[in-house]
């Protein structure tokens, strides 16, 4: 899958009644099976991009297509159908519904995707990030490496043709810092997904042949006056 | 997995804020539940599946009381009739089948009523295609009884049993010395009936004191049928002819010394001694059970009184507005329990912001969170509504025994209404009025800002 954004502005609106200029984004391209690390600083951006491209935020304007569809345009419903069924995301905060187990967290990546759920699927995913005997596990029942890990299966259990990574080694120990990292390029690569991981961790950055510093090309302009 | 089951597994993460709502539901839709099935019962009772007859026909007075004495036995007697009355109203071409009844007494033991009847009472269908059915033999000698199914279970009595009598009214406390003995065992009908022992009407005038003192029997009748009195040589006359004819024992008189319980009652007793507290009518068509009512409401002694009537003005102005009352009282209590829910669903939005943005942000759209959220309302609104359900219908099946014994209304411990059946599209309906405000907010949360929080 690739993805391009062409002149994506974005901002906020601030207390005062002004607007923050958030993104500024002249061009950003990934390539189909691309994996790349996208770097900044805290409150830089990062999020609201990925949110962008997932569809969850619209930009104030420009493009971003993905497989040459223009997701700003779509209507929310479709936005949301999109999102669901071709992209993965994973969460710096893991983001695991509390009521259910490891195995329900990841069917219900499958329940919003219209696709009937999967369990064989699930169970081999969750067999596949080391969580086979936490399958009926609550989060409040697993170590935080594990909770990222069965996010993480969550993300693909659509097979989604882009992943997106917001920080996902920033909550979790050294030890499974790498583990989570191999897990996600292993997984991407097996099943050609094009990757978009954010961090502000140098030593995850490293490893990627392509690193991309937001500041390089999001050139956000407060507008006189706003 | 569907939406129920996600919706269900949030029900169940808040589990006791969730059984308290839930409950307050149950408690609410139980005594709906129970007032219905009580109403319901009464209904039953005092409609036409307890009496199969067009007319009761008895002294004038409250017809009500005259059908409540007549049919269900819990209240007195109002007054008798000359026995020359019921034969006046059997051959009146207009009817078919006219039964005498005569009451007062109760058992000895137990306290059931007795009514006093003749053999053909028990060859009538009690109700519309349901006839009598009987363990045991013919019901024709005079010391005959026959006997409800829950008097033989109560009293723990079987064919061949000697019961006695236990006279009503003032003397409530003399026990008569005649001994009657149980020839059948009337199976369950789910009616008065059951609790009631049938005696053989000439047995029940034979007993001590059942029979008038001739004098009076001839005067009460005179004065009945408007007769002029007689005088003394008259009355003499007539006595005299009348003993000859049926012979002179005259159970009123002269018993003192008498062993009652072992001499020979093998003698008829005197018509004019005879009285019925009430006769039950079928008549050839419903027209000319309105025209024989309509005849007897212009004399002055007696009425026919169609069983129904009397019943159902009683249901209309007086059980049924109470049970209304007890029906807006219980509806307000599970209108409370909905705001209840309402209250602890719409409490937990905010706490859930960032769950709903979770499922938002693997693909649920607006409507999906919002369907998730209505189906949590409705689980637990028609939860506790089943839960409801089932506690009113076993509370009524612990408590009627004890309906029984303290109203005499017999109670099918598995009735069920079919209003009942309206319940749960109410309930349904609340549901989705209390789901949908939470519902709302649930569909405008802003995923990236609550991700973000």
């Amino acid at each position: 899958m690739s993805l391009e954004l062409r002149n994506v502005t974005k901002t906020y609106r601030e207390p005062g009644g002004g607007r923050l200029p958030v993104l500024n984004i002249a061009n950003f391209t990934l390539a189909a099976g691309e994996q790349v690390v996208l770097v900044g600083s805290s409150g830089g951006g990062k999020t609201t991009l990925l949110n962008i491209i997932a569809g969850i935020t619209t930009p104030d304007e420009g493009q971003v297509r993905i497989d040459g569809t223009d997701l700003s345009q779509l209507p929310e419903a479709a936005r949301d159908r999109f999102r669901a069924e071709r992209l993965g995301y994973v969460f710096q905060t893991f983001n695991l519904l509390p009521a259910f187990t490891a195995l329900e967290n990841v069917l219900l990546g499958m329940s919003f995707s219209g696709k009937r759920p999967d369990r064989a699927r699930a169970i081999q995913l969750l067999d596949q990030v080391g969580l086979k005997h936490r399958l009926y596990h609550k989060p409040s029942q697993m170590s935080v490496g594990e909770q990222q890990r069965t996010s993480v299966a969550r993300a693909l259990v659509n097979t989604p043709r882009l992943l997106l990574a917001d920080e996902p080694t920033a909550n979790v120990d050294a030890a499974n810092q790498q583990n989570i990292l191999d897990l996600l390029r292993s997984s991407c690569k097996e099943h050609n997904v094009s990757l978009l991981l954010v961090t502000h961790a140098a030593e995850v950055a490293g490893q990627f042949d392509r690193v991309e510093k937001l500041a390089d090309f999001n050139k956000p302009v407060r507008v006189a006056g706003a | 997995m569907n939406l129920a089951t996600i919706a269900w597994k949030n029900v169940r993460q808040r589990g006791l804020a969730s059984s308290l709502t839930a409950i307050s539901v149950a408690l609410g839709v139980m005594l709906m539940v129970m007032v219905l099935v009580i109403y319901g019962i009464l209904q039953n009772t005092f409609n036409q599946r307890s009496i199969n007859y067009d007319l009761i026909v008895g002294p004038k007075g409250s017809p009500l009381q005259l059908v409540l004495s007549t049919v269900y036995h819990i209240s007195p007697p109002i007054e008798n009739l000359p026995y020359r009355f019921y034969e006046d109203i059997k051959k009146d071409p207009r009817v078919t089948v006219a039964i005498p009844i005569a009451m007062g007494d109760v058992t000895e033991k137990g306290n059931f009523p007795i009514v006093g009847t003749i053999p053909e009472f028990f060859k009538i269908e009690y109700a519309p295609r349901r006839e009598f059915r009987v363990k045991g033999t013919e019901f024709h000698q005079p010391f005959d009884a026959y006997i409800g199914s829950r008097v033989a279970i109560e009293n723990n009595w079987d064919v061949g049993t000697k019961l006695k009598l236990r006279h009503g009214g003032a003397a409530g406390d003399h026990v008569h010395d005649e001994e009657f003995t149980v020839v059948g065992i009337l199976q369950a009908t789910g009616t008065p009936h059951d609790k009631t022992v049938y005696v053989h009407l000439e047995g029940f005038y034979q007993i001590q004191g059942h029979d008038k003192p001739l004098n009076e029997a001839i005067k009460r009748e005179r004065e009945f049928y408007g007769e002029p009195p007689l005088s003394e040589e008259e009355m003499a006359a007539e006595i005299k002819n009348i003993q000859a004819k049926y012979g002179s024992h005259d159970h009123a008189h002269g018993h003192e010394g008498h062993d009652h319980a072992h001499h020979d009652h093998g003698h008829q007793t005197a018509p004019i001694q005879k009285e019925v507290t009430s006769i039950l009518v079928q008549c050839k068509t419903p027209i000319a059970a309105r025209l024989l009512a309509g005849e007897l409401k212009k004399g002055s002694k007696a009425q026919g009184v169609n069983p129904i009537l009397p019943m159902q003005e009683l249901m209309t102005t007086i059980v049924g507005p109470i049970q209304q009352l007890l029906l807006v009282m219980t509806a307000m209590i599970v209108l409370v329990s909905g705001i209840g829910i309402f209250v602890s669903i719409y409490n937990s939005m905010t706490a859930r912001r960032r769950e709903i943005a979770i499922m938002r942000a693997l693909g649920a759209q607006r409507s999906t969170v919002f369907t998730i959220i209505l189906a949590e309302s409705i689980i637990l609104c028609l939860g506790g509504g089943l839960l409801g359900l089932l506690l009113g219908h076993g509370l009524v099946f612990a408590a009627a025994p004890i309906i029984e014994v303290r109203a005499g209304v017999i109670v099918n411990p598995l009735a069920f209404e079919s209003a009942e059946l309206v319940l749960f599209p109410v309930l349904l309906l609340m549901a989705i009025l209390i789901g949908i405000l939470p519902g709302m907010t649930a569909y405008q949360t802003d995923v990236a800002e609550s991700l973000s929080s």
